[in-house]
């Protein structure tokens, strides 16, 4: 097991009180699993994210424990923190593309991040290049400024950068949003590849794209409001969900061969509730088609088949 | 009702403008009332030129956009405001379309004042409901608030609210729910729908094929500038037959369908464009042929109601 994550709380402290944006989050991850992390903006995804890695102000951490590969990661302290960050954990920030220092040279930029780990560059040199042979990048573009490269570049180069130290865990933020489709499905297969060559054990892929998920991911982990909803491997959520919010996201998705006088597709009504003074128990509880009375209720998020786990008191209430 | 005729647009780059940069090549294609069309092509393709173009936004190099049988590129003063009385449009970032600073309204005072000043006040609150109502909001939820108090889906109803409180009859729509949540997106996309009805026609601008299949009968695929396919939706899309538009079918992630092993090629887009086709570079070598290098296709037709611009189509359809 590579990733345990139990109980994690974690508010935004703000002038007019605590945003509730990640509420007792609770799941695993295999090793040499990719998961995808699917929800609306703003249900949490990011924060859960951010918090395995830099859990800065004004972000709070409320409780829960992250256990990686047996060691419990001291989350909540932002400077120990630093000895497990790129070597343990690692990240490519949603705008990745624009994370990158413009005044420097990306060699120059690659060295400095390995200086600051305390690794000779010039030695690191052969892997760096082994590296950039992997996504497909000349080696040329070591000497070039990000300027000057295009958007599909700069992505697959950030990802070199946040692997170059094998982390254990790589958390992956939005980061084919922004892409064409010819890019954006080549960036999706060298992050598989990154998992197949041991390059990182298991990878977390946040996006809103589900369909990027289907092709990529082995499970699927959907959020609402800051809360888990539901989680099971890609198959079952795209094809039997069982949480009422993952059934309708999935059937309000537009796929090639639907026209809208033959199937008219249905958004869901409504919207989000605000974190800031969230309602008591399901926060789906005021757009669900299923509500009942037990919904005042928070469900918890029970294991309802091996490896489905559901938090609704219409499918896993039953079983709890 | 709208027609583009070669119509071409070059930008000049560099520090002193000496380098070109052509943007959208002799394209032209017509729209009917009541039709949606798609204009699929990824970024730097040129598809929002072409909408900006038909906006009058940024002015138009070479051959002629025409609305019922006028000149677009000539309208001057009253005629140009006639002309934005019919024809609108939509922007992908619905947050930046508004002043922060004021309400959401504003956008729609500022519509009085430009079109209907002598309405009486009365009269132009009860369009503005209707017109709200119209787009599936309620105008008690929505009216007096500011901007960030509203979700993008909201204030991207409202944007559409407020072109149809002209006697709107074409609109722009670019990218215009690529920012929206799963869950609100297909309501706007419904709403667009519903617009046909009205005999509206839309240009509907979008970089995701499985949209495009949902909302229209007409789509065109475009590259570099240039549209290389155009046709009945459904024909493109059961049937593609230039390189480009089957690359772009085989790497669009599906819910129904997984990746088929694709090589996908990442060389870089080269600067300066040869006299041929604009694929040449990243057409797979072995369909290439020395005449597609000299020569840049024209559209033809491949099939009724589908028009592709390669050298091969038309000829035998092989490997």
């Amino acid at each position: 097991m590579s990733l345990r994550v139990e109980d994690l709380t974690v508010y935004y402290q703000t002038l007019r009180g605590d945003v509730r944006a990640l509420e007792s989050a609770t799941f695993s991850l295999a090793d040499g699993e990719i998961m995808g992390l699917a929800g609306e903006s703003g249900c949490g995804k990011s924060t859960l994210s951010n918090s395995l890695i830099r859990l800065a102000p004004p972000m709070k951490h409320i409780k829960g424990r992250v256990i990686l590969d047996d060691q419990e990661l001291p989350i909540a302290d932002l400077h120990a923190m630093n000895e497990y960050r790129f070597t343990e954990i690692s990240v490519v920030p949603q705008y990745a593309m624009n994370a990158m220092n413009p005044t420097r040279k990306i060699g120059k930029m690659a060295e400095e991040l390995l200086r600051s780990r305390g690794i000779d560059a010039r030695k690191a040199l052969p892997e760096l290049e082994r590296r950039l042979d992997l996504v497909e990048l000349d080696h040329d573009v070591l000497k070039m400024y990000p300027i000057e490269m295009s958007g599909g570049m700069k992505q697959r180069m950030v990802m070199v950068l946040s692997t170059l130290m094998d982390p254990s865990l790589l958390l992956a933020d939005e980061i084919t949003s922004a892409l064409d489709v010819s890019t954006q499905k080549a960036v999706a297969k060298m992050l598989v590849g990154f998992r197949d060559r041991e390059i990182v054990k298991s990878i977390v892929v946040i996006t809103h794209d589900m369909s990027i998920l289907y092709q990529i991911a082995d499970g699927i982990m959907i959020m609402y409001a800051g809360q888990l909803a539901e989680k099971a491997s890609t198959e079952t959520i795209i094809h039997s969900p069982r949480h009422p919010y993952t059934k309708l996201l999935i059937t309000s998705l537009p796929k090639v061969g639907v026209k809208h006088d033959e199937v008219r597709l249905k958004g869901i009504p409504g919207n989000p509730p605000l974190l800031l003074d969230p309602p008591t128990g399901c926060r789906f509880r005021e757009r669900c088609p299923l509500a009942f009375e037990p919904c005042m209720d928070v469900p918890p998020f029970v294991e309802i088949e091996p490896n489905h786990f559901v938090a609704c008191w219409k499918e896993g209430g039953a079983n709890a | 009702m709208l027609k583009l005729d070669n119509v071409s647009k070059t930008y000049r780059t560099g520090t002193f403008g000496g380098k070109q940069l052509c943007a959208v090549r002799d394209v032209t294609f017509e729209i009917k009332d009541g039709e949606v069309v798609s204009l699929i092509g990824e970024s730097g393709s040129g598809k929002s030129t072409i909408g900006k173009m038909i906006l009058r936004l940024i002015a138009i190099n070479e051959g002629t956009i025409t609305f019922d049988g006028l000149d677009v590129g000539s309208l001057k003063r009253g005629d140009l405001r006639e002309y934005y009385r019919k024809v609108q449009g939509v922007f992908q970032d619905p947050f930046s379309s508004y002043n922060p600073i004021f309400k959401a309204d504003r956008v729609f005072e500022v519509m009085h004042d430009h079109f209907y000043r002598s309405m009486r006040q009365k009269e132009w609150t009860a369009k503005i409901h209707d017109s709200l109502e119209s787009v599936g909001l309620n105008p008690e939820h929505v009216l007096g608030k500011y901007p960030h108090q509203l979700s993008g889906g909201q204030l991207q109803r409202f944007l559409i609210a407020r072109a149809l409180l002209l006697e709107i009859r074409f609109l722009v729509a670019d990218e215009i729910i690529s920012m929206l949540d799963a869950s609100t997106r297909i309501d706007v996309l419904n709403l667009l729908a519903d617009l046909k009805e009205r005999d509206l026609g839309v240009l509907f601008i979008t970089h995701d094929l499985s949209l495009g299949y949902y909302i229209s009968e007409q789509a065109a695929i475009l590259y570099r500038g240039c549209i290389v396919e155009m046709g009945q939706t459904e024909k493109i899309y059961d049937n593609p037959i230039h390189p480009y538009t089957r690359m772009l079918m085989a790497s669009v992630p599906r819910l129904d369908k997984k990746w088929e092993d694709v090589e996908i090629e990442l060389r870089a887009k080269q600067g300066q464009l040869s006299d041929g086709c604009v694929y040449f570079e990243r057409c797979p070598e072995h369909q290439r042929q020395t005449c597609c290098r000299d020569d840049r296709p024209t559209l033809r037709l491949a099939e009724e109601g589908h028009f592709v611009a390669c050298q091969r189509s038309g000829k035998e359809e092989s490997s």
